[in-house]
């Protein structure tokens, strides 16, 4: 009885426990309740174990038992539209086990086992076939738009020995015999695999992302685009937006795969999602935006421990899909949440802290989560993606705290909020001042080969207004704007058409929430031309008062949300009317004020 | 395990008291201690293994002696009895009657500490509140289930506004009132006063739960003090039917007798000291807050917050705001002008206002109307600076008519009486009515059906704001 295992401590979420002969990252079932938790320390018989749920009753010299195996996930049909866990445990089915609050010890089935699925088998594949892990056994169409790939777990290598041929089976169901190994051990294959969440899935080798990620999101597509394959961040104080820029993205990105992950933040924003997503469509193909959508959720005031896991089980559901040769949008909103829980249980172990109180591993630990986005040669020889975007919620929006400082290093675009532009509502609050992107080359061959030539040059010339105009209200401020030249005066207002007829873009105006690339680039073309004949009337002598009494100026900043996406023949028309039907009497009027005397037009 | 008692003690500091060889203790149960004069404290087990178990008192650890402290460790979770009986009554931290009457008696019981809602159960809160304040209700509207806080500072408003809500609180066209629950953490005598007596001048005191824990009480019983209301907000919204607003003042000293019980601990410090589970602690609590599908009650949580030194980014306004679905922040400049209630509007927010409000549910102009004073506020407030450095003659017309702008909007949008309950209509007028000191050209956020419907420019017109 003495060497049972058992519960020795119980602190917050740790447990140490006897458990002699355990390893570290087995899973393991704690105290009469069952919990389940993870084993993350060794000292001799003695193992300290993380618990994924509430340890609130737990007494020391309760029963332990290890599972021999590590932190899984389940993955096969059924996935797309499921709400799970921090640790994959399905909601929905925590619902109906226990009600409105979640219970404990509670062992559920992920996927569920009594469906059947259509299981189409690879017509090339024939028994006797030597099998590789990875290699494409057969599909199953899970929704309209996504044929879910039925794939050999990556382990698995050796002898096909035989096939299912095209029917309905449930994941329990054997699909395929594979006789593997020197001493010829078969292996049974379902429509499901587990796969371990901290190792990151195998694939053949990286390549160079390509494409950029379309997200409808003028200041994310058009200024500091990310690629498919790319990696993000999303700093900001609370309530910048983060939420909502993620939200966005979810809703409008032309990725095949979504999955949110809600990792320590509010509930209501999960069922938010729940409850607009089924009433929205994809404007890529259509199809009900549920349909391509996985979300994990650990709410803030769900188990910390959790929490810790909850990225890995999203980042790993995306390889899955990612290996199927899908382009996959992992959002993971906080990350600092995330780091937290990372803190928290290191500072129960008593170890050492470094920056913050966090662990000196933080920054390995992030770099490493960032570093399973990217585009892939997969197993089976397609092209897949995983484009990574988290935000950062650092303390009092100071951007030098350890998460966003190291957070920086493992991305290529970087999307700061700002809490002055969230102040003045200008959202997405994104700071065009302090965001990068590490991937305009890329983008900019996209953009040259389906929108327009011009997109570089204008990008550039728009951001350049842009800081100018930020310099330029720097001598405002001092000095008032009356020192200010006319060229300088119509620069300023140039900056915020740009600002307010482009950049701002409202994720609740019904038009304007997704801009297509095209809407994109013809929104900042008008603004810019506006720009440029305003210099031109300024030029002829006009002067600068009169340009900014033009009604032209309040109308561009609402063609956004007049000219739908598929309207943009009409806005391009009537945009270069209204800038004639501004800009030629006046035109008219200084031309023939100045022709007479034919001088020669000084230079501005 | 049978009840036991101990008096195996080997130290006590900081609220907390440390005991040897009591096996077997499961984590958070209750325990009660009776101390060398025979008097009764309350604690819980916040850290057990066979040879050391550590118990927080809620009475704190003053005056206990380790000889002849007796721990009888009563094997069940901290639970507080609920019934019907419950409104009316007050009540401390750990759920004992201050108000002379016998204790509840109820075979219904719930651990405090609640378990976290699965977000499958939650629904999305959307029924617009109208609290009759207009820069709530016009740009940070509160709707039912969600958690706003009021962010404030010393000498600041904060109790007469939280007062001012529960007093006006209410769903436009539906009679049923609030419950309310009061929660008042470390709060002075005064304050505390000045909440009774304005429910029971209102009438509402029979609608009422306080719980009390006042500045001169034990700190550490503040912890467990949050968390016995929310059980009982839960209990009247989720099994009676109720909505209840919550108030919970002050969550700033919340965390602070949190903090003081994590030094105690040998806690990892943070920010400020504070430890690093401040943000998942504070959450347990907030998240309370909302609905539930299917259920007809709900919980909003108005929790007062005070800013140490003003300081919005101080650790507990700002994991506050990270948790909580938006804020009202005070500004002292407002108050010092005189004008109540001195909400600063910019940092001001109300994330759940974009789905209570709109034609289904205020009246379809709202969002726009909100958005444009938002943003002509923030102008403003620059074009106010500039006036202060280059003197209000050198302004350009255009800068003129925004300067007007905000003495109109604080003066006529801002500030109200604290008696003065207008409905969203009176609220929406006033709103255009200062709108309309700035000319159609900058009100860009509004659509031109909107302004030809509502812009009059002509009722105020800005001393020389044509040039
Ligand atoms: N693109 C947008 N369009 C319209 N409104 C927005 C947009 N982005 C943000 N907002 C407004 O700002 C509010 C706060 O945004 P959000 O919840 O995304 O902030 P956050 O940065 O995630 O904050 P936290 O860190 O506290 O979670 C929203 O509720 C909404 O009112
Ligand atoms: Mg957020």
């Amino acid at each position: 009885m003495a060497d049972a295992p058992r519960i020795l401590e119980i602190n917050g979420p740790i447990a140490v426990v006897h458990l002699p002969g355990a390893r570290n990252g087995e899973q393991i079932r704690v105290g009469n309740a069952g919990l389940v938790g993870e084993i993350i320390e060794l000292d001799g018989p003695q193992a300290t174990a993380q618990i994924y749920e509430s340890t609130e009753g737990l007494r020391p010299g309760e029963p332990v038992a290890a599972l021999g195996h590590p932190l899984s996930v389940e993955l096969g049909p059924g996935l797309l539209g499921s709400l799970f866990d921090g640790v994959q445990r399905p909601l929905a089915g925590m619902l109906r086990a226990s009600g409105d609050r979640i219970a404990r010890g509670l062992d559920l089935p992920i996927l569920d086992r009594q469906k059947p699925w259509h299981f189409i088998p690879d017509a090339d594949l024939q028994p006797g076939a030597t099998l590789r892990g990875g290699e494409r056994l057969g599909m199953v169409q899970e929704t309209p738009s996504i044929s879910h790939q039925i794939l050999a777990p990556p382990d698995v290598a050796g002898q096909l020995l035989d096939l299912a041929p095209e029917g309905d089976y449930t994941l329990e169901q054997v699909i395929a015999h594979v006789r593997q190994g020197a001493d010829g051990a078969m292996r049974r294959l379902s429509l499901y695999q587990r796969w371990p969440v901290r190792t990151p899935r195998p694939y053949q080798r990286r390549d160079h992302a390509v494409l950029p990620l379309l997200t409808g999101q003028r200041i994310l597509d058009t200024f500091f685009p990310l690629l498919k394959g790319g990696k993000a961040a999303v700093p900001g104080p609370f309530g910048a937006g983060k939420t909502m820029l993620q939200q966005q993205i979810v809703r409008w990105c032309n990725a095949q795969i979504v999955i949110y992950v809600g990792c320590g933040e509010r509930g209501n924003e999960l069922v938010d999602v729940l409850e607009t997503l089924p009433r929205l469509t994809d404007p890529h193909n259509g199809r009900p935006l549920m349909e391509r959508t996985l979300m994990v959720a650990n709410t803030s005031n769900m188990p910390v421990v959790a929490r810790e896991a909850s990225i890995y089980v999203g980042i790993t559901m995306a390889e899955y899909f990612r290996d199927q040769g899908y382009d996959v949008v992992m959002v993971a909103d906080s990350t600092s949440r995330w780091a937290e829980a990372l803190r928290e249980v290191s500072a129960r172990l008593g170890q050492m802290p470094a920056e913050e109180g966090y662990p000196a591993y933080l920054a390995s630990r992030l770099s490493a989560f960032y570093e399973r986005a990217g585009r892939v040669r997969t197993l089976s020889g397609q092209f897949g993606s995983i484009s990574l975007i988290g935000a950062v919620s650092p303390p009092g929006g100071d951007f030098s705290e350890p998460v966003t400082n190291h957070t920086k290093d493992a991305i290529q675009t970087f999307w700061a909020l700002s809490k002055e532009l969230a102040d003045a509502r200008h959202y997405p609050a994104v700071d065009w001042s302090e965001s990068f992107s590490g991937q305009i080359g890329a983008a900019a061959q996209w953009w040259t080969e389906n929108v327009d030539a011009r997109w570089e040059g204008r990008r550039a010339e728009a951001l350049a207004l842009l800081s100018q105009a930020e310099e330029l209200a720097r001598i405002v401020n001092l000095v008032g704007v009356e020192a200010l030249s006319s060229t300088q005066r119509w620069d300023l207002e140039g900056a915020a058409l740009v600002r307010e007829g482009v950049l701002q873009q409202s994720a609740l105006d019904e038009v304007d929430s997704y801009c297509s690339p095209q809407k994109q680039f013809l929104l900042l073309n008008c603004m810019l031309d506006i720009v440029h004949s305003g210099a031109d009337m300024l030029a002829l002598g006009v002067p600068v008062q009169r340009l900014l009494k033009l009604p032209l100026l309040a109308q561009a900043r609402r063609y956004k949300s007049q000219y739908a996406n598929d309207q943009l023949q009409a806005l391009q028309r009537d945009a270069a009317q209204a800038l004639r039907a501004a800009l030629d009497p006046l035109r008219s009027e200084y031309v023939a004020a100045q022709n007479p005397p034919a001088e020669p037009q000084p230079a501005p | 395990m049978k009840e036991k008692e101990f008096r195996t003690a080997s130290a006590a500091r900081g609220g907390l008291l440390f005991m040897q060889n009591t096996p077997g203790v499961a984590l958070g149960d209750r325990v009660r201690l009776q101390d060398y004069r025979g008097q009764i404290r309350n604690g819980q087990v916040i850290r057990s293994s066979d040879d050391l178990v550590l118990i927080q008192v809620f009475e704190g650890t003053d005056d206990l002696d380790l000889e002849h402290t007796w721990v009888r460790f009563l094997d069940q979770p901290f639970e507080v009895p609920l019934s019907p009986e419950l409104l009316g009554r007050v009540f401390n931290g750990v759920g004992l009657p201050l108000d002379g009457r016998p204790p509840l008696i109820s075979p219904l019981r719930r651990n405090v500490q609640g378990a976290p809602v699965n977000p499958a159960a939650r629904a999305y809160p959307r029924e617009f509140i109208q609290t009759g304040i207009s820069t709530i209700d016009g740009l940070n509207s509160l709707v039912r289930g969600q958690k706003l806080p009021i962010f404030s500072g010393a000498g600041l408003p904060h109790n007469r506004l939280a007062a001012q809500i529960v007093r006006q609180a209410s769903l436009p066209g539906e009679e049923s009132n609030f419950a309310v629950v009061f929660a008042a953490m470390g709060v002075p005598h005064t304050d505390a006063r000045f909440f009774q007596d304005d429910f029971e001048q209102s009438g509402v005191l029979t609608n009422v739960v306080m719980l009390m824990n006042l500045a001169s009480d034990p700190p550490i019983e503040r912890l467990i003090l949050p968390r016995t209301a929310l059980t009982v907000a839960e209990y009247l919204a989720f099994d009676l039917d109720l909505h209840v607003l919550v108030v919970l003042s002050d969550m700033t000293l919340y965390a602070e007798a949190l903090r003081e019980v994590a030094m105690a601990k040998g806690d990892v410090p943070t920010r400020k000291g504070y430890p690093g589970y401040l943000y998942s602690d504070l959450a347990e609590i907030y998240e309370r807050a909302g609905r539930i599908r299917d259920k007809r009650g709900s919980v909003t949580l108005v929790p007062v917050v005070s800013m140490p030194s003003d300081d919005l980014t101080h650790p507990i306004p700002d994991l506050t705001g990270y948790i909580t679905e938006g804020q009202i922040v005070l500004s002292r400049e407002l108050h010092s002008q005189g004008i109540y209630p001195p909400v600063a509007v910019l940092p001001s927010l109300s994330r759940l206002m974009k789905d209570g409000i709109g034609a289904d549910y205020t009246r379809d102009d709202h969002p726009r109307v909100a958005s444009q004073l938002f943003a002509a506020y923030a102008r403003a407030l620059e074009v106010r600076n500039l006036a202060a450095i280059i003197g209000a003659d050198e302004l350009s017309g255009a800068d003129r008519q925004y300067l007007e702008f905000t003495r109109a909007f604080e003066e006529r949008f801002v500030r109200q009486g604290e008696d003065e309950n207008r409905t969203l209509a009176d609220t929406l007028a006033i709103a255009w009515e200062v709108l309309s000191v700035l000319p159609a050209s900058a009100l860009t956020r509004l659509r031109e059906e909107d302004l030809a419907k509502y812009h009059r420019p002509a009722e105020i017109s800005a001393p020389g704001a044509e040039p």
